[in-house]
Parts: structure tokens; sequence; C-alpha cells
């Protein structure tokens, strides 16, 4: 027992602190920006897996809630100049709170509707950012400039590491503390009912368990961290938009967990990164690729947004037929057959320790 | 300004929305898939119809059927190669298959006919009608019969041909229909070829008259999803009537909200199909015409 718990440290603290230290020193500027934004879109891929793939309620409300957490933040943390911790929980607090608003109104909703109801809510938290004027300054956007005191190159007045650096080891602090907090909450008395809920609602309801609360906690966690996501991403950022709050954010979020793994922490973390850093790489690829276009107005057959755009399409179509169990699943079926593999290998390998090479075959 | 002469625009906009709402439904009750792909149908639609009409060179009537019957077999193609795996899968699974299919059609037009607004080529363009003080728009008023005669031709089919029967039976019971022999697979690809076709006519009257054709199309599917829920999702009367409600309560609001309430904001009649829906949901979680049914054990 006291042997297992060492190793979960190990797996929870140290794993994740030595490798954010390697990136941190080692990776190129360009790769770390790409994991910060990669952190982030885990934060809130991490919620809306609770809700939609534990929970079983389909959301598309993910950008609204996160749009609420960057204005948030930009109107907490700058124009009324509260320190660094503070305008970062009142985002997520806010955010968590409509997201309790929305539960309620999504209690009465099933299946279908409650998706729907969420996309509009896209439509409607759109209008409001492109309107608010005194807070969101309209449709051209705003300057997010918070916490350069706390979360700035300065640290005790010394300067120790470079913007890029602090922000990638706050964001992936949270990410590892998040997923470890979600880990330990499904696999506890929450976790179990939100999970009876998922697969038969009425038979939860049946059992004793109070579905309407348990709903509502699904709902708060999940828009409480796509608050804190979009607040983090303005503060990167600098600035925000509402254009950036749209349905194609709200596709990309589902996309993360489908194609990471539904229901599955770890799915969240590795469809986010994946999500993140694929029309990046599409890009350094298409630059051999003949009959890409790099810029819209070259020559060529596509652009390369529209190639982007296509195979993330398709890239969701062939999970979702082939790998229904995504990314995270792939990978346990690949662990599960090398243990195999390992276990079969041994005995033979120490009956003939000469020649090890006959144990594979 | 003449609230008559809204209103008709408003019909107008809400006959298109029909259309769509209709396409909606017919998938939804047949095969249960909820399409957010539709918007690509619509978009890709009109655009065929542009290219029968400018580079085909057929009569405008000649090229919105052709473009019909075309965009119902990129229909049937879509259910045969997509949506056919996805059977007996999650709801939520099919649901992210079609917004995929969303994601990945609404890139092929800005692809093959660029990024710029263009003329669908339409014989209609700003003429107008004039009855009595009211002055219409000659596009309106064909919307308004087109809409009149392909919900009409839809509900006869439902009513008196062998393969509607068979739909409709699909629709209340599939498991019951499969032993009674019927095929699901022709069920479905009727419901998708039928579903296409109307989004084809929808969008070529969506982007004709005193509109043009653009990439941007697609999201105004998005806006008959409003009118689907009004209807209560599996009534096709209901949609229809929901399409028309939603066109008018936006045209109305377009009209009035910036003379009357400017501190709604910019563009509100883009948000007020969505604020209908939520309120409605809020009262009624089924929808105006859904029954509320039993919930299945």
């Amino acid at each position: 027992m006291k042997k297992r718990d060492s190793v979960k440290t190990v797996l929870w603290v140290v794993l994740p602190a030595i490798s954010v230290s390697i990136a941190v020193c080692f990776l190129p500027e360009f790769w770390l920006k790409l994991l910060i934004y990669a952190g982030i879109a885990a934060i809130g891929a991490i919620g809306l897996n609770l809700l939609t793939g534990n929970t079983g309620q389909a959301s598309l409300g993910q950008p609204f809630f996160m749009g609420i957490g960057a204005y948030t933040a930009a109107f907490v943390g700058q124009d009324l100049a509260v320190y660094f911790p503070f305008w970062l929980i009142v985002a997520t607090m806010l955010a968590a709170f409509v997201g309790a608003l929305v539960g309620l109104l999504a209690l009465r909703l099933r299946g279908h509707f409650l998706i729907i109801v969420t996309f509009a809510l896209v439509f409607i938290g759109q209008h409001i950012f492109r309107n608010w004027n005194s807070v969101t300054h309209g449709t051209s956007g705003r300057s997010v400039d918070v916490g350069n005191g706390l979360l700035g190159e300065n640290v005790f007045h010394v300067k120790v590491l470079s913007r890029d650096a602090t922000y990638f080891i706050l964001i992936w602090a949270f990410v590892t503390g998040l997923a470890w907090l979600t880990n330990n909450l499904l696999r506890g008395r929450i976790g179990r009912a939100l999970m009876s809920i998922r697969d038969q609602e009425l038979t939860a309801e049946i059992s004793g368990i109070d579905v309407a609360r348990y709903k509502i906690v699904a709902f708060v966690i999940s828009s409480g961290t796509a608050g804190l996501a979009g607040a983090l991403f303005a503060a990167y950022m600098q600035y925000t938009n509402p254009s950036e709050w749209g349905l194609l954010l709200a596709i990309q979020y589902l996309a993360m967990i489908v194609v990471g793994g539904m229901g599955s922490v770890a799915g969240s973390i590795i469809g986010a990164v994946a999500i993140t850093l694929l029309p990046h790489c599409i890009e350094l690829v298409s630059v051999h690729i003949p009959f890409i276009a790099q810029n819209p107005n070259d020559s060529g057959f596509m652009t390369v947004f529209a190639l982007n755009q296509i195979i993330f399409g398709a890239m969701i179509i062939v999970f979702i037929i082939f790998a229904p169990r995504g990314l995270a699943g792939a990978l346990e079926r690949v662990a599960r057959a090398a243990k195999k593999i390992i276990m079969k290998a041994s005995p033979r390998e120490s009956a003939s320790s000469g020649n090890p090479a006959i144990g594979f075959k | 300004m003449n609230v008559l002469q809204l209103l008709v625009g408003g019909l107008a906009l809400g006959g298109n929305y029909a259309l769509i709402a209709l396409g909606f439904v017919i998938i939804y009750k047949s095969s249960g898939v909820l399409n957010f792909a539709q918007g690509g149908l619509l978009m890709i639609g009109a655009y065929t119809t542009y290219d029968f009409i400018n580079v085909v060179g057929l009569q405008f009537w000649y090229a919105i059927a052709t473009a019909m019957m075309v965009t119902g077999l990129i229909g049937i193609a879509i259910q045969e190669l997509v949506l056919r795996r996805m059977m007996g899968r999650p709801e939520f699974t099919i649901i992210m298959v079609t917004w995929a299919l969303l994601v990945i059609l609404d890139q092929i037009p800005s692809q093959i006919w660029g990024q710029d607004m263009i003329n669908l080529g339409d014989p209609w363009g700003l003429a107008m009608i004039k009855i009595g003080s009211l002055s219409i728009f000659t596009i309106d008023a064909w919307t308004l019969l087109l809409t009149a005669v392909a919900v009409s031709m839809i509900f006869l089919f439902f009513r008196f041909t062998a393969l509607g029967v068979a739909m409709r039976a699909a629709a209340s019971d599939l498991e019951a229909s499969i032993a009674q022999g019927i095929s699901p697979r022709l069920v479905f690809a009727a419901a998708w070829f039928m579903a296409s076709a109307l989004a084809c006519l929808a969008g070529t009257m969506l982007s004709g008259g005193a509109n043009v054709l653009s990439p941007d199309l697609s999201l105004l599917a998005l806006v008959a999803f409003p009118a689907v829920v009004l209807g209560g999702m599996r009534s096709p009367w209901g949609a229809v009537l929901g399409g028309m409600i939603i066109g008018v309560a936006e045209v109305m609001t377009a009209a009035l909200a910036a003379p009357y309430a400017p501190w709604l904001g910019h563009n509100f009649y883009q948000v007020m199909p969505y604020l209908i829906l939520v309120a409605i949901l809020i009262v009624r979680p089924y929808g105006l015409f859904g029954g509320a049914g039993g919930r299945r054990v």
C-alpha cells in the first residue's frame, strides 16, 4: 500500500516537474508557446470531458464560459486593478456561477435539446461580447493587461524566468493539479454518481442518486474550468476579442475529448495537445506539398487553412468510426499488448538466457 | 414602416427556414440523426445551382432542378459513406460526425468558387411586385410559392406513395418496420436525398434576389434549429410553422430593434432566433408542438 502511494506521488509530482523543467530549459520558443496553448486547452478539455464523457451531457457551450472568464479577467485584473490570483479566482467563480444557471436550465432538457441550447448560448454570448462596450470594447476586442507584476518577468524583483516560461509552469501546474483532482473525483462517490447518470439516468435516480444535484455539479466544474482556461488564455495573449469565442472553438473542444478519449482525464490532455499541435504540424508539412497555397492569393489547389479544417474534420470522423475510445484507449491497448509480450517473453528468457531472441519468435 | 410589408418579407425568409427545418425533421424522424451538416449542403446546393446557370448555361428552372438532384445525391453519398457506419452508436458521437462533416463541407466552396461574394444569376434580381400600397420583392413571392409547393409535395409523398408510407413506418418504429420488410437503408437514403434537395432549394432562394452567394451561407442553416425546436423536433408541420415564426420574428426585430431599442446592440436580429429558442425551452422543454412523451427505460 505504502509503496503504491509513493509511486503515485512520483507520478503526480515528480514526473510533471521534471518534464516541465526540461521543456522550459530546452524547448525552442515556438514549441513552448504551442505547449502553453495546449495546456490551456487541456484545462478546458478536462472540465468538458467530465461533463460530456463522464456525465453524458453533451455541451457546445465551452467558448461561452471561456469568454466570460476572459472578459472577467480583463475587467477585474485591468480595469479594477486587482492582483494576480484574485482576478483568476473571480473569473473562474463567475463562469462557474453562470454554468450553474445553465445547468438549472439544462436539467429540464434531454439529449439533443441540450446540445442545441448550448450552441445557441455561444451565439448569444458572442452578441453580448460584441455589444457590451464598457467591458468588452466591442468587436475590435480589448487589451488584457493583468498580473504582469507577479506573472511577468520579475519574481522577487529578480529576472528568473522569461514570460513564456512563467506561464508554461503556471499553466501546466494547473493542468497537473486539475488532472489529479478530477481523477480522484471520478474514482470516488461523485464520479460513480456522474457515470451512473450517463449510463442510465432513470436507474441512477431510482438508486437514490440526486441526479439534479450531480448534473449541476458537473456543469459547475466544466464551466469553471472553461472560465479558468479563458482567463489564462486572455492573460497570456494580452488581448481578447468576441470572434475568438465562437462555434469553431466549441467543435474543437468536443474534438479534443473525442480524439483523446471520452471520459478519460489522460485522454483530455492527449486530445488537447493533439488538436492544438495538428494545425502547426500540417503547416510545417504543407511547405513540401506542391498543390497547397501558403497564402490565399497564391495559386494552388487549396489553402493551408482549408487543408487544416478538412484534415481536422476527417480526423474526427475517422476516430469516431475506428477508435471510439480515442488516443487514450489506443495507447492503453498498445501498453496492454506490450505487457503481454513482456510477460510471455520473460519466463522463456530465463529458461534460455543464452539466446533471449528465441522468446519473441 | 409598413407592418404588412415586414410580414411578407418575414414569411419569405421563414419559408426558406421552413424548407431547411423540414429537411432536419425528415432526417431526424427517419434515422434519429441530428444533422448539423445541413448548412454545408445548403451552401453546396446554392453553388451547384450557380454552376448550372453560369458554367453549364442552363435556364434557371432547369438549373435549380438539376442542382437539387445533384445535392440530393451528395446527401445520399454522405449517408452511405459515413453515417451508415454510425448506426446504433451513441447520439453524441453521431452529432459529432455531422459537425465534422460541416467543417469539411464548409471549406469546399471557398476552394472551388473563391471567398468573394458572387451573383447567383437568378431571373428576379431586385424586381418588385406592387399590390396596392404593398411592394414586395418578386423573389419573396416566388419563395413563398415554392415553399408551399415543396411542402405540399412532401406531405403528399408521405401520405400516398409506398416509399412515403414506409418512411413513416420506419419513423414510428424502426424494428417493426424492418420486420415488415422495409429496407432501412432505402428509407435513410430517401430521407437524406429529400433533406439535401430541400436544402439546395432553400440555399438558392436565400442567395438570389437582393442577396449574393458567399461561403457564409452555411451559418444560416443553424438558424433553422430554433425553428425545428419550436416545432418539437419530430413534427413536419411544426417545423414549417416554426420556420415561418422565426422568419417573421427575425425580420420584425431587424426593423424595430434599431429605432426603438438601440441598447440591444448591432445586428440584434441575428441572435433573436436563439433567444426565442432558449425562452421556449425554459417554458416548454419539449418544444412548442412536441409532446412530453414518456421517458423510456
